[in-house]
């Protein structure tokens, strides 16, 4: 959730834009024209949360934990994606703009397993979030019920009970797991494989409404699919739907610590583009790999042997928790 | 673009559907027989293939229209013709109701079950196809086979046909190579079963409009209709069609556009934004080309104005797309239409061709382009991501379209009430037009009445008419509530029925005149059984996108269910709260208007009718 200004080095340089002059809760500030509410708040050391927003790619405005308030206008805007104008008066906490917070962070946390999201516990405390208002959740659903609904059919939760997204999680090769019961279709992983990081397009919304999930063409496995296994979708998902298997088979095994992880970044030694790669290190043992958000090379993209091709410094089981001597 | 196409093949079927429609291809690049010499020297397709991504609903719709569902090997061709990843048409073939992404009976009927089939009939042509033909479909069978004989048939619940004034109604769908798609109305339950079962369903209904004020001379929209064939260009020019563009013509487009503001006509479609500026706009942006767009998906429920406009005075809307095309510098216009209504695409594109053959367009063009079921598609941008060959998905506003609309280019859309407006207005002027109205509503206003109504049908009276006399013109003789604006419009009290029907009126009674739907409630109808199916349909056409909407839109209709199953969490009172705290996040976060009014006639049926007040605290 935390602000992670993108080192400005690789972009060509731009000629200025005229400066905008607004307020943001009765603060004034003047920015270039083009820039985001979002930016502005920040830049006065402002914090709004988001969860769908992320810095290396084009806001798709879907979460809407961002929205504030813009005097005058009907509805309230999305900060992450709302350029400023001129007089703008933006209120980032005022009462509408809580509760709609509040009501986001209820209606996602009673239908999607938020256990792996970091930060997402924090703000439902912050905002008195209490998803458990609307019942209990309905059982979840067997593998393939949700890839096969029909769009506009619908089936009600028995009365009492909260449907929500959980169902099986979707094993289908050895590097990562899809658990989509997890995972709030904020569309960063369609986003990465697509047009703003990976142009492998493997992955798109399907369905509609509380239907619409993340699928490959027909729901097919991913190894019938376009997946070139970069794995940037697992980078950019922020609620731990998509996770290396390494990781999931930790977690499962109740083995994951994060705590007393250290993180050794180096350079990936497969190619000559010298992506920057940060070792996730338990026990003496690789568990995960992955590349600084802020790198200006990688952006936390990184191919398939930078991210899963590092089995050979260690033994695989080592990898699995067994640890060595 | 290195796409990973899917390996299954087309059988010859599908090949010839998508051909039909795409020409053959060009080369092994894109679906064609491989092997030539010159393919594995000489790369085809890359961007020109993917310029055609408009095409990808039809292509899909042509499958679903011979196939009857889309296969790997059918949407793999696709595909490859138009250079689209897998994935992606996949999300698109899985948005739209009426594409099958698995195997599906030839022959379909698409049962109404909205509110106003609901209480007129509909139960008892689902209980007796349930009886007769199994259940309806409900979810994909995916992975079981089928059985696909000629004798397979299949029944589905379907949203709001448009079809209000012939309630109950239904839609048959039949794939093949002389594909049929009928609209039903008046229909019982063994016309249903004979429709489906023998395969018969009979003749369209919907041209057949009830016009209970056919012939009155002081109709202005609604003149021709029912009164001059609406298959003859001859017939509409003898009834003095193509006046309004010859003068629009001779005047000049800015003297349009100031006929327009004088006659300060506002949108039809719901939003009443003023016309004259929208044109404006779009005639003054630099940038080219500027696209024009009727909006013809009309799908709010208990909307059915545009149908008759459509089936009843098609080439009035192509005279008035030219116009607007000529005022706004547009050389290609879309007409948009639900999917819902063969009828209406097929005389529209009669008038277009006999239009064309006669060449009374000049260099503009029209092209149909028709919705696959998605109520969603009737908001602007959504509609251009569908024109576009995408899920129907709103775009974040601004920018408005008027800037940045259609593939991306300034683009004008208008209803098609809005539309046939003009007509009047470029022939009387705008300062005689506006003589008619209310100072903030002027005009004549179409408006659906149904329900528990006599004499149902589209209305025409001027603005500022009073809700009393337009119910009374209806045969409503005990209206218990009123729908006024379709579900995204709010309820009103049967006591409430003293309001001048104008905007201004509207507005400051806390309601809406909305898209001119007037659906009357009588003392035999289950408003409770209304509202929870209102509230099911935003679920089912929520687009899915933010999830205000997403989520917001589930668990009001579980609210709703969990009274009606008096199995509340904390009470009435507690549900109603509850219902309250999320329809304010939808209103104020949702990403469109679906999710903005998701909560609308829900909160009226609360705070307006008071309908929980019985159910008890």
């Amino acid at each position: 959730m935390t602000a992670t200004p993108l080192v400005q080095l690789a972009r060509p340089s731009r000629p200025a834009r005229p400066p905008v002059a607004l307020t943001i809760d009765g603060q004034s500030c003047t920015v270039e024209e083009g820039t985001t509410i979002l930016q502005a708040a920040r830049s006065l050391g402002k914090e709004i949360p988001t969860l769908c927003y992320l810095e290396t790619l084009e806001p798709v405005n879907a979460c809407r934990l961002c929205v504030v308030e813009i005097e005058g206008a009907r509805v309230l805007a999305p900060a992450c994606s709302r350029a400023v104008e001129g007089g703008m008066k933006v209120l980032t906490a005022s009462a509408r703009v809580r509760h709609s917070r509040r009501l986001v962070l209820e209606l996602l946390a009673s239908s999607v397993d938020l256990s792996t999201a970091p930060g997402l516990a924090e703000l439902i405390d912050e905002y008195g979030a209490q998803p458990a208002r609307f019942g209990e959740s309905a059982p979840p659903s067997n593998d393939g019920v949700r890839d096969a609904s029909i769009p506009g059919h619908h089936v009600v939760a028995a009365p009492g009970t909260a449907a929500t997204v959980a169902q099986p999680v979707k094993v289908d090769n050895e590097l990562y797991v899809r658990d989509y019961a997890k995972c709030i279709l904020c569309y960063k992983c369609v986003e990465a494989c697509g047009p703003d990081h990976q142009n492998t397009f493997a992955i798109a919304v399907a369905g509609r409404g509380f239907d619409a999930r993340i699928s490959t063409e027909f729901a097919v496995p991913l190894p019938g699919s376009a997946c070139v296994y970069c794995g940037n979708c697992i980078a950019v998902c922020p609620t731990g739907a998509l996770m290396a298997t390494s990781e999931h088979e930790l977690r499962a095994a109740g083995a994951w610590k994060p705590e007393v992880q250290q993180t050794t970044d180096t350079i990936c030694p497969y190619c000559g583009v010298g992506c920057t790669l940060s070792l996730h290190v338990q026990d003496n043992v690789i568990v995960k790999a992955t590349s600084p958000l802020e790198n200006d090379i990688t952006l936390g993209n990184l191919c398939v042997k930078g991210r899963f091709g590092w089995q050979f410094v260690q033994p695989k089981d080592a990898a699995a928790g067994e640890g060595r001597d | 673009m290195d796409i990973r196409h899917i390996d299954a093949e087309p059988t010859a079927a599908e090949r010839d559907a998508i051909d039909a429609l795409l020409g053959p291809p060009a080369s092994s690049w894109d679906g064609g027989e491989r092997g030539s010499e010159r393919d594995a020297h000489t790369a085809v397709g890359g961007a020109a293939a993917r310029e055609q991504r408009h095409l990808l609903v039809p292509a899909l719709q042509a499958l679903q229209q011979r196939i009857g569902w889309i296969s790997e090997g059918g949407m793999g061709y696709v595909c490859r013709r138009l250079s689209v990843p897998p994935a992606e048409a996949w999300g698109v073939a899985t948005f739209y109701a009426l594409l099958a992404t698995a195997p599906r009976a030839k022959r379909v009927l698409h049962v109404c079950d909205d509110i106003a089939c609901r209480n007129r009939g509909a139960h008892a042509i689902e209980h007796e196809l349930e009886r007769t033909c199994g259940a309806a479909i409900a979810a994909e069978p995916r992975g079981e086979r089928v059985a696909l004989g000629e004798g397979d048939v299949a029944w589905m619940h379907s949203p709001c046909l448009g079809m209000c004034d012939h309630a109950p109604a239904a839609l048959y769908t039949e794939a093949g190579e002389s594909p049929r798609e009928v609209l039903l109305g008046n229909v019982t339950p063994s016309s249903a079963v004979h429709a489906l079962t023998r395969h018969d369903p009979g003749l369209d209904s919907s041209g057949t409009a009830v016009l209970p004020q056919r012939g009155d001379p002081a109709l202005v929209l609604l003149a021709r209709c029912g009164t001059v064939d609406p298959t003859s260009l001859d017939a509409y020019r003898t009834a003095g069609g193509f006046e309004a563009l010859a003068r629009a013509r001779a005047k000049g487009a800015e003297w349009v556009i100031a006929q327009l503001n004088d006659a300060r006509l506002v949108g039809r479609g719901g939003a009443a934004f003023p016309t004259g500026r929208k044109w404006e706009a779009v005639r003054a942006r630099p940038e080219t080309p500027h696209y024009l767009v009727c909006n013809a998906d009309e799908s709010e429920p208990g909307t059915f104005k545009d149908r008759v406009l459509l089936t009843q005075d098609p080439f009035a809307i192509v005279e008035a797309m030219t116009i607007a095309g000529f005022a706004t510098g547009c050389n290609v216009g879309f007409l948009y239409v639900r999917a819902e209504y063969p009828l209406a695409a097929v005389r529209v594109q009669n008038a277009i061709d006999a239009c064309t053959a006669a060449q009374l367009l000049g260099d503009f063009r029209i092209e149909i382009r028709r919705g696959a079921g998605a109520y969603i598609c009737g908001e602007e941008t959504a509609l251009f991501e569908s024109i576009e060959g995408k899920r129907g998905e709103p775009r974040s506003k601004p920018p408005f379209p008027v800037h940045v609309g259609l593939f991306g280019k300034p683009t004008v859309v208008n209803n098609v009430e809005t539309l046939a407006n003009v007509l009047p207005i470029v022939r009387l002027g705008g300062a005689a037009y506006a003589a008619t109205g209310s100072q903030g509503s002027t005009g004549t206003r179409l408006f659906c009445l149904s329900g528990a109504v006599s004499r149902p049908g589209v209305y025409e009276v001027p603005f500022g008419t009073m809700l009393r006399d337009l119910l009374a013109m209806a045969g409503a003789t005990e209206p218990t509530a009123i729908l006024l604006g379709g579900a995204a419009g709010t309820f009103v009290r049967g006591d409430e029925i003293d309001l001048p029907l104008t905007l201004e009126d509207a507005r400051a009674a806390g309601t809406t005149l909305g898209s001119g739907v007037v659906m009357v409630c009588g003392p035999g109808d289950d408003l409770h059984d209304m509202v929870r199916r209102i509230a099911g349909f935003f679920r089912d056409e929520s687009c899915g996108q933010c999830v205000p909407c997403r989520v917001g839109t589930v668990r009001q209709e579980e609210a709703l269910h969990r009274i009606a199953a008096g199995k509340t969490l904390g009470g009435v009172a507690a549900e109603l709260a509850l219902l309250d705290d999320v329809g304010v996040a939808m209103r104020d976060a949702s990403i469109c208007g679906l999710g903005q009014t998701a909560y609308s006639a829900v909160e009226s049926a609360i705070k307006r009718l008071r309908l929980y007040e019985e159910v008890g605290r």
